[in-house]
């Protein structure tokens, strides 16, 4: 019988973050393993437990999965958060790769330089508001539906969420022009599982510092 | 009743290959529109379209579907390329995204300036050799089976050869060291769909010459 799915990354948001989410959503209890030093993550290497040298890495039905997005879709579709058939899950999927795409762009910023960040912040508010925010907002709008996907709640919705509260930390107001969005977030954040993520106390990480980025830097050994 | 399914992008491989290789191995045929200008892509976002404004866009069962990754899973989905249960999946899953990052980087190469090319070369070699084949030469050897995941045809086997094949671009004799990675090569190059989309005249495209990579920044202001 496998025990409880165990992560292993740093403790900080990163790549791992929307996993934690997902479990979270799923109302699925989770360990974690923080890497803090070079050397476990050399032992982590050697014993031969990342599959391509990288992490995340999940420990969940006695896999060592890696890579976030195998991750996530396989999450997604244990726990029913997957649509109930192809087409709903290429929906979710079309929706969940914008999400990535736009947290993307956060996700890069505390290893920017001040200068680079600013630029990167513009560009962060102006693709929301343009390209990503828009959409999902339409899709709301059209369907009336309280979810994105097949009216009934997904991972879409989970990530949804999580992109809207990101890109709020860089600006408060960025969805002041997106109705559908603002009831959306409030709905979500009320379903209970949610709920208790986003109190305090939870595994929720909080927004990444330089003790992040010099972390990550020293066990990666990757200097950028 | 839809009928073919039919692919938007530029006239070369870029992110919309894997999805033409996919569809080659399933057996499906399409059509290609090309996006040759930058009123084409104009054209495209103003009548809505593109989700995200983006492409590869693949017209495909009453959908306008985008997003590489969403594309190819739905075409695996559909064309029972991805294996039998949801461990089958993430196996899968894991796979193709290693085989992704490999051939992102490779397809970036192309659109680096001459300065960084040869260093970008040398990391994709490293990275091919040290990262990504040993671990499907493992695979390969520990199950002992014809293909990657769950004794089947899968789409990691397509991504996989498709990365091989464009490794070996970069470097001919790549495969050295792999031998079951080379066996895996020659079966996976004889099944009748890949045969096929390997001989001239089918809709695989080259790798980008520098003409191309020109219209490419042209087209999407890069």
């Amino acid at each position: 019988m496998t025990g409880i799915p165990k992560l292993c990354y740093f403790n900080g948001r990163g790549k791992m973050e929307s996993i934690r989410w997902l479990l979270a959503a799923a109302g699925v209890e989770f360990q974690e393993e923080f890497l803090e030093t070079r050397e476990q993550f050399e032992k982590l290497l050697q014993d031969g437990a990342l599959l391509f040298q990288q992490v995340p890495l999940v420990e969940i039905d006695g896999m060592k999965m890696v890579q976030t997005r195998a991750i996530l879709s396989y999450l997604a579709a244990k726990y029913n958060l997957y649509g109930k058939d192809l087409k709903e899950r290429a929906l979710i999927d079309m929706y969940v790769e914008g999400t990535t795409d736009l947290m993307g762009l956060i996700l890069m910023c505390p290893f920017l330089s001040s200068e680079e960040k600013e630029k990167q912040h513009t560009v962060i508010i102006q693709k929301a508001t343009n390209r990503y925010f828009p959409v999902y907002e339409k899709v709301l709008k059209d369907h009336r539906q309280n979810f994105l996907v097949g009216n009934q709640f997904s991972w879409a919705d989970v990530h949804l969420l999580e992109a809207i509260l990101m890109v709020e930390e860089k600006n408060s107001s960025v969805l002041s022009e997106f109705p559908q969005l603002q009831a959306f977030k409030a709905r979500i954040s009320n379903i209970p599982t949610i709920k208790k993520f986003l109190e305090p106390g939870s595994q929720r990480k909080p927004v990444p510092d330089d003790k992040y980025v010099e972390t990550v830097r020293r066990v990666l050994q990757m200097y950028f | 009743m839809a009928g073919k399914p039919k692919l938007h992008y530029t006239k070369g491989r870029g992110k919309m290959e894997s999805i033409r290789w996919l569809l080659a191995a399933a057996g499906v045929e399409f059509e290609e529109q090309f996006v040759e200008t930058k009123e084409d892509l104009e054209k495209l976002r103003k009548d809505g379209h593109l989700l995200f404004q983006q492409v590869p866009m693949v017209e495909i069962d009453g959908m306008k579907m985008v997003q590489t990754r969403a594309i190819l899973s739905y075409i695996a989905g559909k064309y029972n390329l991805y294996g039998k249960d949801l461990k089958d999946r993430a196996l899968i899953d894991m796979y193709v995204e290693g085989t992704t990052d490999l051939m992102g980087m490779i397809m970036y190469l192309a659109f680096q300036p001459p300065d960084a090319k040869e260093k970008n070369l040398a990391l994709i070699i490293e990275r091919a050799t040290t990262r990504y084949f040993p671990v499907y030469e493992k695979v390969l050897k520990d199950h002992g089976q014809e293909f990657l995941v769950g004794n089947h045809v899968s789409w990691a086997d397509v991504h996989l050869l498709e990365a091989i094949l464009m490794a070996e671009e970069c470097k001919p004799d790549i495969l050295s060291p792999f031998p079951q990675l080379k066996a895996f090569k020659g079966r996976i190059s004889n099944i009748p769909t890949i045969k096929k989309f390997l001989q001239p005249g089918s809709q695989r495209k080259p790798p980008a010459d520098d003409k191309f990579i020109a219209e490419v920044k042209k087209i999407f202001n890069i």
